[in-house]
């Protein structure tokens, strides 16, 4: 298969890339990982007039992380740089965990978590984890920057908020107050294919208390699943027992919206979700257990 | 459709967009004018005449294709050869000399790590960047390592086998 034919760009600097989406009144489409859009190229889903590659353009690989806590991810770090990443395992289980679970190998070599969140797929994986974590995307255009919350980033399936003249250039992570724990647990028939359910929680903990909880979905619904309010309603102010992380489960699992598909009735994903919610928090509360 | 993707022209049909690339291939510099949607595993085999990279499933999804681009795998499929700009590309083709094979290929033929031979080649650059990250790797190691390729005659047994002998092996020497 071959895409259709395409000019290409590549900039050097993150001006000069948005200069030139700026001339391309929305003809143009921005190359990062690629690992979404050339497989849509060559279906021909996608047919753009241009090709702006941001890969040749420095310094967007960063991962840093302010005194405060905030974690900022750059638009070209790549799901291989956060799955082994030492420090994101010991500061950001939820992203840490999710790493390894992005597509398989060969894909994580390239493609990024910043193109991931924009390609804003509703079984993506890296989605789950933003609005989990409570994130933000940066955008910047020809009149600077502005940050968008995650939960006003994805329009719906395949679309995000971004002009298009504008550029994610990173992921923001807000800091967390306490001890971060967390984990994200996906189902796929294998490696590669998309998830017949995932589920993403992050948790502040001071102590054994939780004070901030978030979980989302992907894969069981039409789009990613905000269950932060129902895991918020079941765990924050209280600790992790069978009693709590049960209703939490239970809680989650109505939050879902499954269909029956080629992989699975919609009962069997939510039974999925109430499964991967409670094996998710027992772990937490049992590594807790082991730290008391 | 152009005669790009039988052999890459001398000159550009008219009109039609090219680029001028400068690509590291098995350590030999080609520069080329290519058509920017020219896929990079098309490059490799028509192009360049090295067929030993294989295109499987053409849709990012059986690893049949992988190559190694600074030294890190990927599938040439789904990667367009203009991204390969200014970087080293290695196929399979750039692991033996002519006097010996690489340890990964010694593997494979003592262990009998393949069987059409098909998928042989992205799972060998696979092992390659697993080994050269990670020397000492367990089973479990490798399996994942290799999990983005797919044998469809289901010979991982002996696969997984090559690659921890080619460990064993390099890390002797």
């Amino acid at each position: 298969m071959y895409p259709s034919r395409f000019a290409y760009d590549a900039p050097s600097s993150v001006g000069e890339a948005i200069a030139i989406l700026d001339r391309s009144n929305g003809e143009a489409k921005l190359l990062a990982g690629g690992q979404s859009l050339i497989p849509m190229l060559k279906l021909r889903f996608a047919s753009p007039e241009r090709i702006v590659d941001i890969n040749n353009i420095p310094g967007l690989d960063y991962m840093r992380t302010d005194p405060d806590g905030t974690l900022h991810i750059g638009a070209l770090v790549r799901h291989e740089d956060l799955e082994f990443s030492e420090d994101l395992a010991k500061s950001h289980p939820t992203l840490a965990s999710a790493a390894a679970l992005v597509a398989d190998p060969l894909v994580r070599t390239r493609g990024t978590f910043v193109g991931s969140v924009c390609h804003a797929d509703p079984q993506g994986d890296w989605a789950a984890t933003m609005i989990a974590l409570d994130g933000r995307i940066v955008a910047q255009g020809p009149n600077g920057r502005r940050e968008i919350a995650m939960k006003d980033f994805v329009l719906g399936p395949f679309t995000n908020a971004l002009a298009y003249n504008e550029i994610a250039v990173e992921a923001i992570i807000p800091p967390v107050k306490g001890t971060a724990k967390g984990g994200y647990l996906k189902l796929e028939r294998r490696i590669g294919d998309f998830a017949t359910a995932s589920v993403a929680i992050a948790l502040d903990m001071n102590g054994a208390t939780v004070t901030r909880a978030g979980c989302a979905l992907a894969g069981v619904g039409g789009k990613t699943i905000d269950a932060n309010a129902e895991i918020s309603a079941a765990l924050v102010g209280k600790t992790l027992d069978a009693g709590t992380i049960a209703a939490a489960a239970e809680a989650v699992a109505g939050a879902a919206d499954p269909r029956t598909d080629h992989r699975g009735s919609a009962a069997y994903k939510r039974q999925v979700v109430t499964v991967f919610v409670t094996r998710i928090l027992t772990s937490i509360a049992q590594t807790e257990q082991k730290a008391a | 459709m152009t005669s790009l993707y039988e052999v890459i022209p001398d000159a550009p049909g008219e009109g039609v967009p090219t680029r001028r690339v400068t690509i590291t291939v098995n350590g030999e510099k080609k520069t080329l004018d290519i058509e920017p949607r020219l896929l990079l595993a098309h490059l490799i085999r028509q192009g360049l005449q090295l067929t030993g990279t294989h295109v499987g499933c053409d849709t990012t999804g059986c690893g049949a294709c992988t190559v190694l681009i600074n030294g890190r795998p990927a599938k040439s499929c789904t990667v367009l050869a203009v991204q390969a700009d200014g970087r080293e590309v290695e196929t399979v083709e750039g692991l033996a000399s002519a006097q010996q094979l690489d340890p990964i290929q010694e593997g494979f033929k003592e262990e009998h790590g393949l069987q059409c031979g098909f998928c042989t080649p992205g799972m060998m650059l696979a092992a390659k960047a697993l080994l050269q990250r990670n020397p000492n790797p367990t089973e479990d190691d490798v399996r994942w390592a290799l999990s983005g390729n797919i044998c469809r005659c289901t010979g991982y047994q002996n696969i997984v086998k090559a690659v921890l002998w080619a460990a064993d092996k390099m890390r002797e020497q």
